[in-house]
């Protein structure tokens, strides 16, 4: 018995504000889309951006594209493809404009233009400075704002929403061309191939492999984990950008804005650590200083709770009247998320995942490449990808603050061109091969039939703290090899979850175990790829390789899953049009 | 068990505080509600996430006395 067929020009999955912004290209030109969404469109978790848009329109004063650029590659510590980082800076005014028109509730200055704040890393002059205000925002609601304006320019314009389905496999014809999804109905648990002739993912983040992370449930990676079940690599996925203070065990973030008022970090003896780190500035060292700081206390036995897997944020001597005054919010946070009031008792924190700087590899385009013979990246016909889930590569080793929504902005649209370039070359759907949609068959069997098998709920939680333990913001070398081990078992026992409800009407217990054979194969991703890359660089911070090593390392991993192997590709050193970046130390 | 699930669903967001709190009103508190407070839950649920979270933190109040009373549970 084969799954019904829908047939669509193009499927999208996904509809935070990469896929929105995508469909917009491809509803407007007259294509059939559909777009798949586990969640409703404005739930997605673009709504959690409140910084802004980076984009240097100059309305604050002097500024440049690129000077955008410049503090791009160098936030990327040079692992940026620099003719993507010069397409996003040169293309984000236009974006932000075109956003504007849409009706995207802008901030606005007193003369009407777009008000532009200021944001760490964002500088005039090639980095030089003074500070340049350069994010657009929606007050603390840009992402939410820009959902709502994307989503009901997507309505007007007819795209074709799928509202709490999830995207299981890719299917690829004998080429290799991509030419649909299986996908399947939450409300009735009804598998359907969606036919197209082309496929874009556009499925965020998937911060949900660590223990304590900000991102939102839904964040789990599908769109990773189903290219790489087709066969397709994954880029850069050592990458990853934390915060230092997240509340231990819910993620919720604590502003540093608490140490800047006198807060400070305790390990188990009621010590003060970061004396010992940096004896100067103590807790006001800088982000990486501090994050690493408690990610050595950790390893060392030093962390607190049962589990010494966190440390403590002390405010108390700070007293009420402080803490409610400058810290407005922070007391509220603490007791709902954290379960104590930080008037009297110290908050348990952790260094918390935000976002993952690598994903599906794409050129800027938004065309998704994979190697193929002597070709590192050879385009993957029909297949495209945006925003977070891609690796175009524009924040490479390190992502700047602001340019997460940038990137889905500018790349949404370009992806959504491409693949209406791509459907005016290929005007006929391509026949399915006859085993369409066999994998999902395989894998939703397996599940059903699963006897004497492993609970989602508990392997899931096994390779959160695999990852949080061993590939977190501070990575040493016994942990990583003694990860990747761990994370094979893990693997293992990935393969052998069983879900005790097999009824097919809205079955989250399915669902949830569908989205970890999802998170598997990132977190397998991840730490393969961190172990062996032997140096420091942006956001992969190791302790026995401290510098960055150029001659060596100043390559873009691919993983893939098959054989569990690692490939390298050249990053990118030749912009568009502007000259190159040269690489040099990265200091703020 | 199914409409339970479709609940449990619809308090998946895109905002990590506002997926904690859903997850927990839904084992701790919903169980308790009556028949036309379930009802009012399932009409909360389709505020915009900003708002809802808003509403959870204390940061705003709503005038919708059904509402509130939710709201209240969500605080404590």
């Amino acid at each position: 018995m084969s799954y019904p067929i829908r047939k669509f020009d193009a499927v999208i999955v996904g509809a935070g504000g990469a896929g929105l912004r995508a469909a917009l290209q491809l509803s407007e030109a007259g294509c059939k889309v559909a777009v798949l969404s586990k969640v409703f469109p404005t739930r997605s978790h673009t709504v959690a951006a409140q910084g802004g848009v980076g984009a240097a329109l100059a309305n604050m004063g002097e500024d440049s594209w690129h000077w955008h650029m410049y503090d791009t590659v160098k936030g990327s510590d040079w692992l940026g493809d620099q003719d993507a980082i010069e397409f996003m800076c040169r293309e984000a005014p236009k974006s932000v404009i075109e956003l504007e028109h849409f009706g995207m509730p802008f901030d606005r200055n007193d003369n009407g233009s777009v008000y532009q704040r200021p944001f760490g890393g964002h500088m005039q002059n090639f980095g030089a400075g003074p500070p340049s205000q350069r994010s657009c925002c929606a007050a603390d609601r840009t992402g939410h704002a820009m959902l709502h304006t994307l989503y009901q320019r997507n309505v007007r314009s007819n795209t074709h929403f799928f509202v709490e389905w999830m995207a299981l496999d890719l299917i690829r014809d004998e080429s290799g061309q991509a030419i649909g999804v299986t996908a399947m109905e939450m409300e009735t648990g009804e598998v359907v191939i969606f036919h197209s002739k082309a496929v874009l993912f556009a499925t965020g983040g998937a911060g949900r492999v660590y223990a304590s992370s900000t991102n939102a449930f839904i964040n789990t990676g599908d769109g990773l984990g189903i290219v790489s079940r087709a066969g397709i690599p994954l880029e850069d996925m050592e990458f990853w950008q934390f915060h230092p203070t997240g509340v231990s065990g819910a993620g919720v973030l604590i502003t540093e804005g608490v140490r800047g008022e006198g807060g400070y970090l305790l390990n188990k003896d009621g010590e003060r650590f970061m004396e010992r780190y940096a004896p100067n500035a103590k807790d006001l060292a800088s982000r990486d200083v501090v994050a690493r700081a408690m990610a050595t206390e950790i390893k060392d036995g030093r962390g607190c709770g049962d589990e010494s897997d966190h440390v403590l944020l002390k405010l108390d001597h700070l007293g009420e009247d402080l803490i409610e005054s400058k810290l407005p919010g922070i007391r509220e946070i603490a007791k709902k998320f954290a379960n104590v009031d930080p008037v009297k008792d110290p908050i348990p924190v952790v260094p918390t995942c935000h976002y993952m700087m690598g994903g599906i590899p794409t050129n800027y385009r938004g065309e998704v490449v994979a190697p193929n013979g002597d070709d590192k990246e050879a385009i993957v016909p029909g297949l495209f990808a945006a925003g977070e889930c891609a690796c175009a590569s524009v924040h490479g080793a390190n992502r700047l603050g602001t340019n997460s929504l940038t990137d889905l902005l500018v790349f949404g649209k370009s992806s959504g061109n491409s693949t209406v370039e791509f459907l005016k070359q290929n005007v006929t759907h391509k026949d399915l091969p006859r085993d369409a949609g066999e994998l999902t068959r395989e894998r939703l069997e397996r599940l059903n039939n699963q006897t004497n098998g492993e609970s989602v709920a508990e392997v899931g939680a096994a390779l959160r703290q695999t990852m949080q333990k061993n590939c977190g913001v501070f990575r040493f070398p016994d942990l990583l090899v003694n990860g990747v081990a761990e994370i094979q078992e893990v693997e293992q026992r990935v393969m052998r979850t069983e879900i005790g409800d097999k009824s097919k009407v809205f079955n989250t217990a399915r669902i949830e175990a569908l989205e970890l054979d999802n998170l598997i194969e990132v977190a397998m991703a991840s730490l393969v790829s961190a172990e062996a890359r032997k140096e420091s660089r942006g956001a992969h911070d190791r302790a026995d390789y401290a510098e960055r090593d150029d001659q060596n390392w100043l390559k873009h991993s691919l993983w893939f899953k098959e054989e569990n192997r690692l490939d390298y590709k050249p990053v990118h050193m030749d912009p568009l049009t502007a000259e190159t970046i040269e690489p040099k130390v990265r200091t703020y | 068990m199914n409409e339970m699930d479709r609940l449990r669903w619809s308090c998946r967001r895109g905002l990590l505080e506002l997926d904690l709190v859903l997850q927990k009103f839904i084992k701790e508190d919903y169980p308790l509600l009556d028949g036309k407070q379930k009802e009012t839950f399932s009409r909360l649920l389709g505020l915009p996430d900003n708002d809802l979270l808003d509403l959870a933190m204390g940061r705003a109040d709503t005038t919708d006395e059904a509402f509130g009373e939710l709201v209240q549970l969500m605080r404590k």
